[in-house]
């Protein structure tokens, strides 16, 4: 539970925060937030002393454990030093943006995102299933959209937070595939199984795969280069969003991918090489750009991008120590980072602008700052005795242990140093741009106001936390870091030797190079300013943006040349699949005669199969002259009845043969209105093509269906047949698998008749097809539209009609029929009604409306399942007894009875609704009058 | 037997797959009655060929599969009720596009029944 809490916490504070705050502006929402983050952050403390002695808290929320998908959170050292930087820096983040919204509107949606992002951000440091981690994962991808796009009026905010989207949702894509990969060589996605000393990922042939996979997520969201781009672009949200997700926390998610990875992937060349590889160039070239930024936060951007190629870089580099340095120095970046991030808001909220060139000189308005983020910023700089001193000495010792590329091992440590001379120079830049070098500019705000005490605070916190981890750098990086690296390695690290860190050697000459190189950059800014000036521009966002016009274009192509509105082309494209598929499974040389002895033909079976194939050719043979292809369509389908008939299924042959009269008859009316013949337009290959895909698709068809056959049989029909009569109270097991058994599915089934009846009934409403009929054509239709004959005889047979239908439907439950053939009966009966006489007399005659019929017989049926749940029975359970009554005598009375009386009331509703909308389109009406 | 009637199986299938590939609403309906009636019988025939074994209790002594007669007796009403509704859109396309056309083309052809 205590695990549980420190995910969903944040996650429920997210959804409460609009609800109770959504009128106030005020301090509601930053309390609950606060409230939340202290829980947190104390939570997560208590557990501090087990878990730092290297406990593994899990806890494990069985959900759907069959398909290892199971919410387990585990809480080792590696995960409460990320959970703590997460939890701590959003509680200070909350306080800085309660005073940088200052009770504006957007506070309430800012503060709630915020707990998301938080709750999101503990999910991925607190998983131990991969997949829930996947959630988490792309739930800060989404809420990091939702943030950056902020002030979602400014076009600025919205590309970059769609670039964002595209480059962390594209690596969140690879990430699942990697995961998914690994979970698949380990056969569980529980990171107890995956860490486990005995797991050998690295020996796996899809080794390589998994690796690139992950590291594209990893990549693409600590914005590793190439992937780096959104970083920078991602200054357009809020300061105090840029504080925490673009310097703390969600940035880091990728190394804490890769640090929690490490002991199953890790440990090879690959890993060094793509890794270290990776981190150098986005070191460097984040350190080079950031220098020559004139935004304040896009300098700081481009300075975290550096920062975090520097941590990765020691992750990639696996020797021994470099772990500790890459964790410390991630403790260092996030304490020195975010002031400064915090400063910049503070600045622009008191000088109108994030301008270098214009803001100047402020140390006398804002004196507090100004030793703030001198702290920060020496730090950052690499100062000596400063944490950021102390961890990027971490890491040019071990740029120097690491041997990689062994000629060219020189290369590591040097490019480290240059990148150093970068950090140290952009570090200086901000700090002496900002507060000193000469008085302000033109500043949209003059003169630039105090923005008060509040939003300094976090600032002093954080920035009184660098001296405290600077002043005990050893008990930190013994007591924190140093089992934090060990859970990262998956083994225990010895003491971290920090007396070589004041040590006089190379390291202390590297770090003293780079500081002095980082000043000597710094006074020659403005030349050096002209020079960057002169490189050929090459804006990576319009690249991106041009990237993704041209994705879109092909896509949009591509759709087009797939889907050109051709039903004929869909339709040959899916057949043609599946017999692509299909295929070679038939060709692979299997037995298509399954063994099974085949029942001898009899001379009048086999008449009526083949009179059935002749009249199925004839259909396609006539097919240019309509109305001959419906007669024979309907022979088709009475000799399917037959068939039906004949191997012993009485049902389907009532039902069949029913079904065969209503629908040529909708056939038939519909054919009134369209071409009488089909014009002979198909070409000669187009022809040879359909033929070639129908011959395909019958052969495939016919021959798996023999292969069926001639198999021996084994079914779950034994059951049914064994149940029928004790458990449903029926002896046509038809009736009642369809009724009792199989009884959901029924109700399935009407819904859906009942809802196509209704769509026919709206698609004719208000169709106009009179102008359609030409008079000749009348007289071909209508020359004597309600025969003598047919009108007298039509009156007697309804009483009888139905009285068959009763009786069909009365006994269904024992023997074929039941409420679908009744149904159907009864509306053919009714039709004959409206065929013989005239729409309007007919219909003068109806009782009631079609549709509500529709609607009461679902409701019954409906109604019928639901008794069972009065009873404590299961829905649609059957009841049924057997009575002796007088007249009658022995009857049986079974709930499904009723339920069979809701199928047949909607089966004739729904029949009766399409054929009289039909039909009425025929009359001189028209569809003025509504019908149903 | 088996093997003829998988042969018409094959030929029902065959001949709706050959109708719902031609250009016109009309054939194209047809093709799916023809269609659905050669995937009925299929499933059908999945329950085997009994001769006068009908799945009543007291019929017969060893009565045929009563489960695909089941999902076939359902599928004939679906297939009814999907026919209906198709032939309606098919009118009311006709109406609104002025052809009967379903194969993408979109010819200035005003036609008269």
């Amino acid at each position: 539970m205590m695990l549980l809490s420190i995910v969903a916490l944040p996650l429920l504070g997210a959804l409460i925060t609009p609800l109770v705050s959504r009128r106030s502006t005020a301090i509601l929402p930053a309390l609950i937030a606060g409230a939340i983050g202290i829980t947190v952050v104390s939570v997560l403390l208590s557990q501090a002393p087990d878990v730092l002695g290297g406990a593994i808290l899990i806890g494990h929320y069985p959900w759907l454990p069959g398909i290892g998908l199971s919410p387990a959170f585990r809480l080792d050292a590696l995960g409460l030093f990320f959970a703590l930087i997460i939890a701590g820096m959003g509680l200070l983040i909350t306080l800085y943006a309660h005073f940088y919204f200052a009770g504006k509107h957007g506070a309430v949606r800012f503060h709630s995102l915020m707990l998301a992002f938080m709750g999101a951000m503990l999910g991925i440091v607190t998983s131990e299933n991969l997949l829930f981690m996947l959630v988490f994962w792309e739930m800060t991808s989404l809420v990091s959209f939702v943030l950056i796009g902020f002030h979602q009026d400014e076009r600025p905010a919205r590309r970059g937070a769609r670039m964002t989207l595209v480059i962390t949702g594209g690596g969140g894509l690879a990430l699942m595939a990697g995961v998914l990969l690994i979970g698949n060589s380990v056969g569980s996605f529980q990171l107890s199984d995956i860490l486990a000393p005995e797991t050998a990922l690295t020996s796996d042939p899809l080794y390589p795969w998994m690796l690139g996979l992950v590291l594209i997520g990893a990549m693409t969201k600590s914005a590793q280069f190439p992937f780096h781009l959104w970083l920078p672009n991602a200054m357009t949200a809020p300061t105090p969003v840029s504080a925490y997700l673009h310097s703390a926390t969600m940035v880091k998610a990728g190394i804490f991918l890769l640090a929690r990875l490490h002991p199953a992937l890790g440990d090879t060349d690959a890993w060094l090489y793509s890794i270290s590889t990776a981190g150098m160039a986005t070191l460097l070239t984040g350190a080079f750009i950031a220098m020559f930024k004139h935004d304040t936060k896009e300098l700081l951007a481009y300075s975290t991008v550096s920062h975090l190629g520097l941590i990765t870089l020691l992750v990639g580099l696996s020797t021994r120590m470099a772990m500790v340095a890459a964790l410390f120095h991630l403790l260092n970046h996030a304490l020195f980072k975010a002031p400064l991030f915090m400063m910049a808001g503070a600045v622009q909220k008191a000088t109108g602008t994030r301008d270098m060139r214009r803001i100047n000189g402020l140390w006398r308005t804002l004196p507090a700052l100004t030793v703030i983020s001198a702290v920060a910023a020496a730090s950052m700089a690499g100062l000596p005795l400063l944490g950021g001193y102390l961890s990027k000495k971490m890491f040019f010792i071990e740029s120097m242990n690491a041997s990689v590329m062994p000629p060219l091992q020189w290369l590591t440590p040097a490019l480290a140093a240059i990148a150093g001379l970068f950090s140290a120079a952009y570090s200086f830049r901000i700090f002496h741009n900002v507060f000193f070098n000469g008085k302000p500019q033109d500043l949209p705000v003059w003169p630039p106001k105090n923005p008060g005490v509040g939003i300094q605070v976090p600032a002093a916190v954080l920035a009184l936390a660098v001296v405290l981890v600077s002043w005990h750098a050893e008990s930190v990086v013994h007591g924190l870091i140093g089992p934090v690296a060990s859970a990262a390695a998956g083994s225990a690290l010895p003491d971290y030797d920090m007396h070589q860190l004041h040590h006089i050697g190379t390291a202390f000459f590297m770090s003293l190079a780079a500081m002095l190189g980082g000043l000597l950059v710094y006074m020659a800014r403005e030349p050096l300013f002209r020079l960057y000036d002169q490189l050929p521009p090459a804006d990576a966002r319009e690249i991106f943006e041009w990237l993704m016009t041209r994705a879109g274009g092909t896509a949009e192509r591509l759709v087009h040349a797939l889907e050109n509105g051709s039903v004929q082309r869909y339709i040959a494209l899916i057949i043609l699949s599946a017999i692509v598929l299909a295929g070679p499974v038939l060709l692979s040389g299997i037995q298509w005669h399954g063994g099974e002895t085949m029942t001898p033909v009899d001379p009048l079976t086999g008449l009526g199969l083949v009179l059935l194939m002749a009249s199925a050719v004839g259909v396609v043979l006539g097919h240019h002259q309509r109305l001959f292809a419906l007669l024979l369509l309907g022979s088709a389908g009475l000799f399917v009845t037959l068939t039906f008939a004949r191997f012993s299924a009485p049902d389907l042959a009532l039902t069949q043969l029913s079904v065969e009269v209503m629908a040529v008859i909708i056939m038939m009316l519909a054919l009134s209105f369209l071409p009488q013949t089909t014009p002979l337009e198909s070409s000669r290959l187009r022809k040879g093509r359909d033929l070639g895909v129908a011959t395909l698709g019958g052969l495939g068809v016919g021959l798996v269906s023999f292969a069926i056959m001639t198999r021996p049989h084994s079914t779950i029909a034994d059951f049914f047949l064994s149940q029928s009569k004790p458990g449903g109270g029926g002896s046509n097991v038809v009736n009642v698998i369809l009724v009792d058994f199989r009884g959901f599915d029924t109700l399935g089934e009407i819904t859906v008749l009942g809802i196509a009846a209704v769509a026919v009934f709206a698609l004719t409403r208000n169709l106009q097809l009179k102008d359609r009929i030409p008079q000749e054509r009348d007289q071909y239709w209508a020359s004597n539209p309600h025969p003598l004959i047919l009108r007298t005889m039509a009156r007697p047979i309804l009483p009888i009609a139905l009285m068959v239908s009763a009786y069909i439907f009365l006994r269904g439950h024992n023997m074929p029929g039941g409420g679908f053939i009744a149904g159907l009966i009864t509306a053919v009966a009714l039709s004959l009604q409206y065929m013989a006489g005239s729409l309007a007399w007919a219909h003068e005659r109806m009782l009631t409306p079609f549709r509500p019929l529709i609607g009461l017989g679902l409701l019954l049926a409906c109604g019928t399942g639901l008794g069972s749940l009065v009873f404590g029975e299961a829905f649609l359970s059957s009841w049924f007894g057997h009575y002796k009554l007088p007249l009658l005598g022995h009857l049986e009375l079974a709930t499904a009875l009723l339920f069979d009386l809701g199928v047949f009331t909607t089966v004739v509703g729904a029949t009766l609704l399409i054929l009289a909308n039909l039909g009425k389109l025929m009359t001189v009406h028209g569809p003025g009058k509504e019908i149903g | 037997m088996e093997a003829l009637y998988a042969i018409a199986v094959g030929v029902l299938t065959a001949c709706g797959i050959y109708l719902v590939l031609r250009g016109r609403t009309f054939p194209v309906i047809m093709g799916l009655t023809l269609l659905s009636h050669g995937v009925n019988l299929f499933l059908f025939a999945s329950g085997r060929l009994a001769l006068a074994a009908p799945a009543v209790i007291g019929e017969s002594a060893d009565p045929t599969d009563p489960l695909p007669q089941a999902l076939v007796l359902t599928a004939i009403v679906i297939s009814f009720a999907m026919t209906a509704f198709v032939v309606v859109l098919a009118l009311r396309a006709a109406v609104e596009l002025r052809n009967d056309h379903v194969d993408g083309v979109d010819p200035e052809e005003d036609w008269r029944p």
